[in-house]
């Protein structure tokens, strides 16, 4: 028989065989801020149990070396992962001495390797698979739920972030919240106010350069600093303003975090308004006006349907970019996942950074994934309808 | 508009930009009203002009590696050795998109240290993107007669790539760098939350101690930096586009 090695799976055999033998599966600390002692995957599972990880990483990493078929790469790379998820937790019980709390035990560099590893060949087969965006959105829920039902087994519970999840339950989710709707009510008013602009730019042509440029050096300035700055105004208005105050607007917290995201969010939503709206063909719009209609409804029967896409990916590149930028809303008190980082950083406590990077990242993907999908799906029915 | 004034006023904003840098006492009457019981009116704990170095070596050492890194690695997933790669490629691309530079800085920490090295990291992670992006658009979408004639002609594949499919795919991945270095020095300020020597420091500082003039130089400093590069780099790229008769974006 004719073997043959595939080009990417030699890459993922190579680092899964290091990340296995040579790299630290798993650290332990006295407590939460000590130097860590780094642990094998041997010495940090019961010897069976360390030995079945073992085994099912080489098999897996040995499948992924060979020209095999798509299913069988599917099915080691998710065995792969859900082994990986499931004795992380194991290895959290079994490493935390009976009846200590202080012990912290967390992920080391091995682990977060070989879950890179296998995370590659799932996203290698899951391309090569070609999926339909719905499928897509259906393997992003499959594995939130899996990740879910993690949770809430407790099987995770030894771990270290999870440690430093449950002094925080309650502020956790207050700071999720208000991340969620920093980013999102941002993008809200970005939309709502963005549009018209992107419609009226289209329209009146000395209006275009102008706007776009503000917008354009708006972007170039930093975030932090942006944030710092609408501080001023903004405790000028709350001080000024009848009924501001009322309304929750201060010089700290959460309305400049606001309103610089909002600011952030305004040209790509503009810009790809008016690249959407410019996109749209001749044709299309001479037929409209040929039918009769009103420069009303040619905007919305015809132009705004046909640059639909073009917005939504403006959409979602300001939704990716929010979810990110808000985690710098803590630096003026405004809240957010982004406390937790810089709590851990100032602290030099990892698994708290963790505990506030983790969720962010994992909401940028999530919204990256769904959206894309959203945008695949609207240009394709648009193709199918126009053909 | 006439055509003159752009460049005037881009001059403009240099000469300021050097000025406020090397001389920041002269600005000190306009930013005083700013500042509140008589608090400093100039970032006193280091050099503006020092500090706008670092942050400059920071962004260009990133960007240098991301560019290296990010087109070698376009070269490869173009070639019929690497073709394999090209949809993971693609996908990895997408994904490593979504990371947050805060959260990307912060993980680098325990890795390296604080300091200017999880900047160097997330500043190089983050400019590989648009960088490879834009490469991999400008090496796939050559024009099919040009690459044929080369072949025609009996160059080899390293003479098609360094005398033919560089060349021409020059104007995009430069579109590429542009993008990727303004990015990088606004998130290089993020870096001074990690201890690293950039502006940052100077608007992390206004922000601890309530100091607007701090927050504003230190943010206009790296604003006039971002729009005099970006400019330069846009300047560079039509050049290269009208050299190679192709269309900039």
């Amino acid at each position: 028989m004719n073997i043959r090695f595939d080009k990417l799976g030699v890459v993922i055999a190579a680092i899964s065989a290091y990340a296995a033998f040579a790299a630290p599966f798993a650290t332990f600390r006295a407590n939460r801020i000590v130097p860590g002692q780094a642990r094998s995957i041997l010495e940090a599972l019961p010897a069976t149990t360390g030995a079945l990880l073992l085994a099912i990483i080489v098999v897996a990493a040995l499948i992924a070396l060979f020209k095999t078929p798509l299913v069988l790469r599917l099915a080691a790379s998710v065995a792969a992962l859900a082994a990986l998820a499931l004795l992380i937790g194991v290895a959290g019980t079994f490493l935390t001495p009976a009846g200590n709390t202080f012990a912290r035990i967390s992920p080391a560099s091995g682990f977060w390797i070989l879950i890179f590893a296998f995370t590659l060949l799932l996203a290698d087969v899951l391309t090569r698979l070609n999926l339909s965006p719905l499928a897509r959105v259906g393997v992003l829920v499959a594995s939130a739920l899996a990740i879910g039902l993690l949770l809430i087994s407790g099987s995770w519970d030894n771990l270290s972030i999870l440690k430093e999840y449950f002094n925080r339950a309650d502020s956790f989710w207050a700071e999720g919240s208000k991340h969620v709707t920093l980013a999102l009510g941002s993008l809200a008013a970005a939309v709502i106010v963005g549009l018209p602009l992107g419609i009226l730019c289209h329209r009146v042509e000395n209006l275009r350069a102008g706007v776009l440029n503000v917008l354009n050096i708006i972007q170039t300035i930093p975030s932090i600093a942006l944030f710092g700055l609408l501080i001023a105004p903004l405790g000028w208005v709350a001080t000024h303003v009848p009924g501001a105050a009322a309304l929750g607007i201060r010089g700290i917290g959460t309305a400049p975090a606001f309103v610089a995201l909002f600011l952030y969010s305004l040209l790509p939503v503009v810009a790809n308004t008016v690249v959407g709206l410019a996109g749209v063909p001749r044709a299309a719009n001479d037929a409209a006006r040929g039918m009769g209609m009103t420069d009303r409804q040619r905007l919305f029967g015809v132009e705004f349907p046909l640059a639909f896409p073009v917005i939504l990916t403006g959409i979602r590149i300001v939704l990716v970019q929010n979810i990110g930028l808000a985690t710098i809303a803590a630096l003026i008190g405004g809240g957010g996942f982004g406390v937790f980082v810089f709590q851990g950083v100032g602290q030099t406590a990892m698994d708290l950074v963790l505990l506030g990077a983790v969720p962010t990242v994992a909401l940028a993907f999530a919204a990256a994934i769904i959206l894309d999908a959203v945008i695949e799906m609207t240009a394709t029915r648009r193709r199918v309808e126009t053909a | 508009m006439k055509a003159w004034l752009p460049s005037l006023l881009r001059l403009a904003l240099v000469v300021l930009l050097v000025a406020f840098v090397t001389n920041p006492g002269w600005f000190e009457p306009l930013l005083k009203p700013l500042t509140e019981n008589n608090a400093p009116v100039i970032y006193n704990q280091g050099s503006l002009l020092t500090l706008t170095l670092l942050h400059l070596r920071t962004v260009l050492i990133a960007t240098v590696a991301a560019t290296i890194v990010a087109v070698a690695l376009a070269i490869l997933v173009t070639r019929p050795a690497g073709a394999e790669f090209l949809p993971l490629s693609r996908s990895l691309v997408n994904i490593g998109q979504t990371f947050p530079p805060v959260a990307v800085l912060a993980l680098a920490v325990p890795a390296v240290g604080f300091g200017e090295k999880p900047t160097l990291i997330a500043l190089f992670l983050y400019g590989l993107l648009p960088i490879f992006e834009n490469a991999l658009t400008g090496l796939t979408t050559l024009p099919a007669n040009v690459v044929e004639a080369a072949r025609g002609a009996g160059m080899t594949g390293w003479q098609r790539l360094t005398k033919v499919e560089l060349p021409l795919s020059a104007p995009i991945i430069l579109g590429g760098i542009r993008l990727s270095v303004v990015i990088s020095l606004a998130t290089a300020t993020i870096g001074s939350t990690v201890a690293a020597k950039t502006l940052g420091e100077v608007i992390i500082a206004g922000l601890l101690s309530n100091n607007l003039a701090f927050i504003l130089q230190g943010g206009l400093i790296v604003a006039a930096l971002a729009v005099l590069i970006y400019d330069g780099l846009s300047a560079i790229e039509r050049y290269t586009a009208r050299r190679m008769g192709r269309e900039a974006e």
